[in-house]
């Protein structure tokens, strides 16, 4: 197939038997081929009409740009086409279930995206007087309260900018709790589970912590006897991480237990909240002996995922760690609420994460998604989460192969032991789901379970949209056992045909460049 | 509820259909005391759409915009005008409500755009790569003073004094926990060029910033050498993007990493945050860079076609061996970010950062004219520090009285720093000569 330097065939060619017709235009019916914004547009279009400068003399003291940007710009409608085209090879929530496991993929609330538009809250500096910033401060403490009551904490910080950041907060609260003991250097241990997220292990290390793994027991739960066999007269123990309910979508049952151990054995107890969907409003972290907790405010609490971020990651600490959280910190004062943003006000605290307090953008979005739902509601969203869930279980478990006996919480693990000598493999049955009009599951993780398909639904979904869905999975699965081979070569129907990594990985290009055309023909 | 779609008669049958009598069969392994009978208590039910945004309008009424009147906050966040369409663009539910790219054959939208992000900031920057985004300017400050140890296999950073403290603090956190030594300079309104007499042979890093917190423009070409002559590598820093429309860019003058804010292109002020942290350094570093990177591929047809790579440096591969734990970064922000690069263009951004410094000079002119105001950044963008002989924070606040947001007072960013007089000042495209004008009169006023 011959293209053009914008990546279009110029000719209409059918391909190896399939219905799938080329277009001189390159695009396909609503699919509208289109190229980069550097072969589309020019650096003398602009979609933008700013007012005509004065021709002050410039007081830049000569640090002045040498070459131009050479940016090119597009004018709005040319713009508007661009981004409408380029989303349009976008699969969404908004389009169908979206079943990645650990991820949370649930409905957008847009009265979360209309409050958080506002003036008084889009529109305000985190550096204005604090004064006339009230209404932001109530805000992020109405916020702040909702977390603790759910959580059953004493206290949260709230400046966490995602999940990762949140395990880091929990973390440095740890190292500071254990410095302020007179143990910051012989206390390094972390015990991480062979199936927590990689975050979990990139986290510790970061604070200088070595990991030491736990295995999974055959439940797929931790393994209580190794996790007893690495506290043994030990001294050494700064902590665990542990997922709950874990990453094989299984509630830790020896999870009060787990934290008694790393109790006595001097250490704390961090939790990856990363699927508190499935317990939220029904039970409390702090009931379970945790000393501190992230908070996706984009999985649980409804805040768009927006093509990977921006997410927030408030952080629930124990009265142990409470007095190590992170400045800023909010304080009430007869003249009204008040940030402490130094550390020579708080001189407990480990620091600062971040410029300014957080995700402000993410805390009105969810403060409006938890006051819609109330205490009632958050309730409803975990049992109907985890129902989804196994309903899904039930459904697929004839076909496919459960990971561990038993009901899930509120995703469920399968393995690919039912693709044995099939030849089909856990990657071919997430891409043949694309065919079917889905986002495929979570693959390969967690890493306990081989060839691992991890489903979340969670509570957004209808009864009929998951009968859909599991209507589709069996499908695929029964092609799979007969060894369809058109499985092997999924997706044939998306935007895009199976990618190939090893190319982009092996020499890099990581930008456009004007020299060498980024569109070679097919090779 | 509005947001659940399952029926009672649905949750009956599903429950039948999987041979449990209740949910709480699901929630069997919840130790007993920790079982919840109702809902949480202390906490109200669920209320309406309209409730809750009657609720949640009334609290942002309590809050002053910055659109509401004269407005001259900077300090790392600045107030841009953002055109209509980039809203629009950011709020396409294919963008809005998908998920980080990891299936590159329904993730073409999302992966082009991060790959053109790449392209536009190593451009701005003047920088060989880019990445596809960090949490903010702060936070992508602090994973360079890491990286630059990991490159340079030493363990000192080295700040300037005008460097954005909060960027400092966050800075000295992340690498305090990493057991790196970090060094901060004296604060310094002008200063920037100190770093190139601080370096050490043990130093990892200088992290200087142009413009800095005082809006100071430097030159930091002369760090670069110093640097690279004690073989430590300069990471350059700015918190306000639009200046990369005139001024000299981190890669004219050497840098080998550059990090910075973009929150300026795009991005409301939103009380601060979400923003982007804009994450570039030099090709040769490329493979100890943190976070996401789209690279361009072809997919199994021939055609061109874009996927996530280089991921074993990241944590979902690499795990505690890592180059950083992020994970989500900033993506709707990045998309943002580059729609109004597209729109603005090199032709518009030189003429939005041209505006940005004429209103700074009216600006500096207006105040320089009020009895007893001394300028004090010599060379300047969009920002200035300025003395005047009362107190600042009284002066802030008689001015605010006056519905003039005046600018942040340096003593809260440098407490103890004897800059108690000193005030930080900006102004963009948005400041008119009317608000210039109610400045330099309520100020007059004032003193």
């Amino acid at each position: 197939m011959t293209m053009n330097s914008t990546g279009r065939p110029t000719s209409i060619t059918a391909v190896d038997g399939t219905d799938t017709a080329y277009t001189v235009s390159g695009s396909r019916g609503l699919l509208q081929a289109e190229g980069l914004i550097f072969e589309i547009g020019s650096t003398d279009k602009t979609g933008v009409d700013l007012a005509r400068p004065k021709g002050t003399k410039a007081r830049l003291g000569g640090v002045t740009r040498g070459a131009p940007t050479g940016l090119p710009g597009l004018t709005e409608p040319e713009a508007v086409r661009h981004y409408v085209r380029l989303s349009q090879r976008n699969y969404a929530i908004d389009l169908g279930l979206f079943p990645l496991g650990s991820c949370t993929m649930k409905h957008n609330p847009r009265l979360n995206e209309k409050v958080a538009r506002l003036p008084g809250f889009a529109d305000v500096h985190p550096m204005q007087p604090q004064a006339t910033v009230q209404g932001a401060l109530e805000v992020i403490e109405e916020l702040a309260d909702w977390l603790c009551k759910l959580t059953n904490m004493p206290a949260v910080a709230m400046s966490p900018k995602a999940g990762a950041h949140g395990e880091l907060a929990g973390m440095l609260a740890i190292r500071a709790a254990l410095i302020a003991r007179g143990e910051g250097e012989t206390r390094k241990r972390v015990l991480v589970p062979v199936s927590a997220h990689g975050t979990n292990p990139a986290t510790a290390a970061q604070c200088g912590f070595i990991i030491d793994e736990i295995n999974a027991a055959p439940d797929g739960r931790v393994d209580l006897e190794d996790l007893k066999s690495k506290l043994v007269e030990s001294s050494d123990v700064a902590g665990i991480m542990l997922t709950n309910p874990n990453t094989c979508g299984l509630f830790e049952r020896d999870i009060r237990t787990i934290a008694d151990l790393i109790h006595a054995a001097g250490g704390y107890f961090y939790c990856d909240g990363a699927n508190f969907n499935a317990i939220v409003g029904r039970v409390r972290p702090g009931d379970l002996g945790v000393d501190a907790m992230h908070i996706n405010l984009h999985k649980t609490f409804s805040t768009p995922h927006g093509g990977g971020g921006p997410g927030s990651g408030p952080t629930v600490l124990s009265e142990a760690l409470a007095p190590y959280a992170p400045v800023p910190l909010i304080v009430k004062t007869a003249d009204g609420l008040r940030f402490v943003e130094h550390h020579s006000e708080a001189p407990d605290s480990f620091g600062r994460m971040c410029a300014f307090h957080g995700q402000m953008g993410m805390f009105t979005r969810a403060l409006a998604y938890i006051l819609s739902h109330g205490a009632d509601g958050l309730r409803q969203v975990a049992e109907d989460a985890v129902l989804n869930a196994n309903y899904i279980l039930a459904r697929l478990k004839p076909l496919m192969s459960p990971a561990f006996e038993g009901y899930c919480m509120h995703e469920a693990l399968f393995s690919d032991g039912f693709l044995k000598d099939t030849g089909v493999e856990t990657i071919d049955i997430a891409k043949g789901l694309i065919d079917e009009g889905y986002h495929p599951m979570t693959m390969y993780f967690p890493l306990v379970v081989h060839g691992a398909m991890l489903i979340e639904p969670t509570e957004t979904e209808s009864k009929a949209e998951l009968d859909r869905f599991c209507d589709a999975l069996a499908s695929i699965a029964r092609r799979a056992v007969q060894k369809d081979p058109s499985l092997k070569s999924a997706p044939h129907l998306a935007p895009a045909r199976r990618l190939d990594e090893t190319r982009a990985a092996r020499s890099p290009r990581l930008k456009w460049t004007p020299e060498t055309p980024t569109l070679k023909a097919a090779e | 509820m509005r947001y659940l779609p399952l029926t009672a008669v649905d949750r009956a049958d599903m429950l039948k259909a999987i041979g449990a009598k209740s949910v709480d069969d699901f929630y069997g392994d919840v130790p007993a005391a920790a079982r919840l009978k109702g809902p949480v208590p202390g906490l109200p039910n669920h209320q309406g759409e309209l409730e809750v945004d009657r609720h949640m309008t009334k609290l942002s009424r309590k809050n002053r915009a910055a659109s509401d009147g004269p407005f001259f906050v900077g300090c790392g966040a600045y107030k841009h005008h953002i055109p209509a369409s980039v809203d629009h663009i950011i709020q396409r539910s294919e963008f809005l409500t998908t998920y980080t790219p990891y299936q590159p054959e329904i993730a073409q939208g999302t992966l082009q755009s991060m790959f053109e992000f790449q392209t536009q900031v190593a451009a701005l920057t003047g920088m060989e790569v880019a990445n596809a985004s960090m949490y903010d300017g702060s936070t992508a400050c602090a994973e360079a003073a890491v990286m630059a140890c990991r490159v340079t296999k030493r363990n000192t950073v080295i700040m300037s004094g005008g460097l954005h403290p909060h960027y400092a603090d966050t800075t000295r956190t992340l690498c305090e926990a990493a057991g790196i030594r970090v060094i901060q300079l004296d604060p310094a309104i002008d200063g920037e060029l100190e770093l190139a007499r601080a370096v050490t042979e043990v130093a990892a890093c200088v992290i200087g910033q142009s413009p800095n917190l005082f809006g100071t423009l430097t030159d930091l070409s002369p760090v670069a050498d110093a640097a690279h002559a004690k073989g430590a590598l300069l990471v350059s820093v700015f918190t306000e993007a639009v200046s990369l429309g005139l001024v000299k860019t981190p890669g004219e003058m050497g840098a080998d990493i550059a990090v910075g804010e973009g929150q300026s292109i795009g991005v409301p002020l939103g009380f601060g945050g979400p923003y982007v942290g804009l994450f570039t350094c030099k090709s040769k570093f490329m493979r100890q860079m943190p976070g996401r990177l789209c690279g361009e591929t072809v997919d199994a047809d021939g055609k061109r076609g874009f996927v996530l790579t280089l991921s074993t440096r990241e944590q979902h591969i690499r795990r505690d061996k890592a180059t950083s734990n992020i994970c989500t970064n900033s993506g709707l922000c990045m998309l943002a970010f580059t729609a109004h690069m597209t729109l603005l263009g090199d032709k518009g951004l030189t003429q939005l950062a041209t505006l940005n410094h004429e209103a700074a000079c009216d600006l500096a002119d207006a105040l320089a004219a009020v009895k007893g105001v001394k300028v004090l950044t010599p060379r300047y963008f969009n920002e200035i520090a300025f003395s005047t002989p009362k107190p600042a924070d009284e002066v802030l606040a008689a001015l605010e009285k006056q519905d003039v947001i005046g600018g942040v007072r340096a003593s809260r960013l440098f407490p103890g720093a004897g800059m108690d007089n000193v005030i930080i000042a900006a102004a963009t495209e948005c400041v008119t000569a009317g608000d210039i004008e109610a400045y330099a009169a309520a100020l007059a006023k004032v003193l």
